[in-house]
């Protein structure tokens, strides 16, 4: 019995200590870890939306709400004005989510360019969506619209071979205009915010 | 008989060397050995797990009961394990996208239960101190090794950023006209490496 007891309040203490320790450590390095897969995953894409723009958007960034989801938005300067956004959006791929950062001017109201952050497409097919550019060039200096593929319609051309992985593509730019669209008051107002 | 402190440290560097004396650890070993800067950030997650377990353990020895030591030892050992991936996450992102998986496994390392177990659950704890270190630092410079070893014939170059601390690139060791023998990348290639190497050990221990 004394036995029993024993090891019941040493596998106990053990549990509790680590729990207790593994706590403390995630709580002092979730700020750190969150930034590192900024900068690791959808850094590259940002930089390259933004380019050229005065500061950094990494640091000057801001989340809001939209319905269930947060998300995160990087504001870039261009000629002294922060007039530009980015963010991410995702449509549904072949092999699940591809993630789109979608870079949109305020002032006119339209998509610089946009840059595949994560995705899970055939290697060869749909991964040419990030590794080329011949899918992203489309939607550089274009007004917002629902976009679509030709084969479905619309106006952009599909990658061969990856009909689905350009759909969702144009999937997530198109849900990008809507969600700017019904975010932009608040968008303007963070910024705002920001440039103090 | 009780060995001297600098003896528990040196037998893990050559008379223990883990994969090829032990012969333990081999699913890291063969997994992330593809680059020198891999290997090497592998083998100094290991030592720090390998270190803290052997310390702890040493230290509870006599608390934790025989019919659940192992049960204590996982759990202190996986407690370590996801310090180190949550400390890597923060600060050495790049390797850990790199080692993916393999760190999480570590918590399955026959090492560390090994040493727990023969060691550290026996001594005390300077000595496992010693003992962890020592085995550490010999799964590490063997990782590396290997690690080199693969990335020179595999690619031709040598290149590596470890801890942000040593930055190190050597471009076409063998001059431009060097065609990668990329085999050595892949997995077969690491069971190839590995098993020469554990011969040449044989083979000069036996002098």
């Amino acid at each position: 019995m004394r036995e029993l007891l024993n090891m019941v309040i040493v596998l106990t203490v053990l549990s509790a200590a680590s729990g207790g320790l593994l706590a403390a450590i995630r709580n002092n390095t979730m700020e750190k870890i969150e930034y590192q897969k900024l900068k690791f995953l959808k850094a590259p894409a940002v930089k390259q939306i933004l380019s050229g723009a005065s500061n950094d958007p990494i640091t000057d960034k801001f989340k809001l709400k939209d319905g269930g989801n947060e998300i995160s938005f990087f504001v870039g300067e261009f000629n002294g004005k922060k007039n530009t956004v980015c963010f991410e959006t995702f449509g549904k791929g072949y092999g699940g989510d591809v993630g789109l950062m979608v870079g949109i001017n305020l002032d006119e109201n339209k998509i610089i360019s946009v840059g595949v952050t994560t995705h899970s497409e055939t290697p060869g097919l749909g991964a040419r969506a990030k590794e080329t550019p011949d899918l992203v060039k489309q939607f550089k200096d274009i007004p917002l619209a629902p976009f679509k593929v030709k084969a479905d319609g619309g106006q952009i051309d599909a990658l061969a071979g990856a009909t689905i992985t350009s759909r969702a593509v144009c999937a997530a730019a198109s849900d990008a205009g809507t969600i700017y669209q019904r975010l932009k008051p608040e968008i303007e107002k963070e910024i705002s915010g920001l440039s103090k | 008989m009780a060995k001297s402190l600098t003896q528990e440290f040196v037998k893990g560097l050559w008379a223990e060397i883990p994969p090829f004396r032990l012969v333990l650890g081999l699913c890291p070993t063969l997994g992330v050995s593809t680059k020198m800067e891999y290997g090497i950030g592998m083998g100094l997650a290991t030592t720090f797990v390998l270190i803290c377990s052997n310390i702890l353990i040493a230290m509870l020895r006599n608390i934790i009961p025989s019919k659940v030591r192992i049960a204590s030892f996982i759990i202190i050992i996986a407690t370590f394990v996801t310090v180190v991936e949550l400390l890597m996450q923060a600060y050495t992102y790049e390797i850990f996208l790199q080692l993916g998986i393999f760190i999480p496994l570590i918590v399955v390392n026959c090492i560390l239960l090994g040493r727990a177990e023969a060691f550290a659950s026996k001594n005390g704890v300077l000595p496992s101190l010693a003992d962890g270190a020592g085995i550490g630092i010999g799964y590490t410079l063997a990782l590396a090794l290997i690690g080199a070893i693969r990335e020179i014939i595999g690619t031709g170059s040598l290149s590596g950023n470890i801890l942000n601390l040593i930055k190190y690139n050597v471009p076409h060791l063998f001059g431009n006209s060097y065609e990668p023998f990329t085999f050595m990348t892949q997995a077969p290639g690491a069971f190839v490496c590995l098993g020469l190497m554990l011969c040449m050990m044989n083979l000069v221990g036996k002098k």
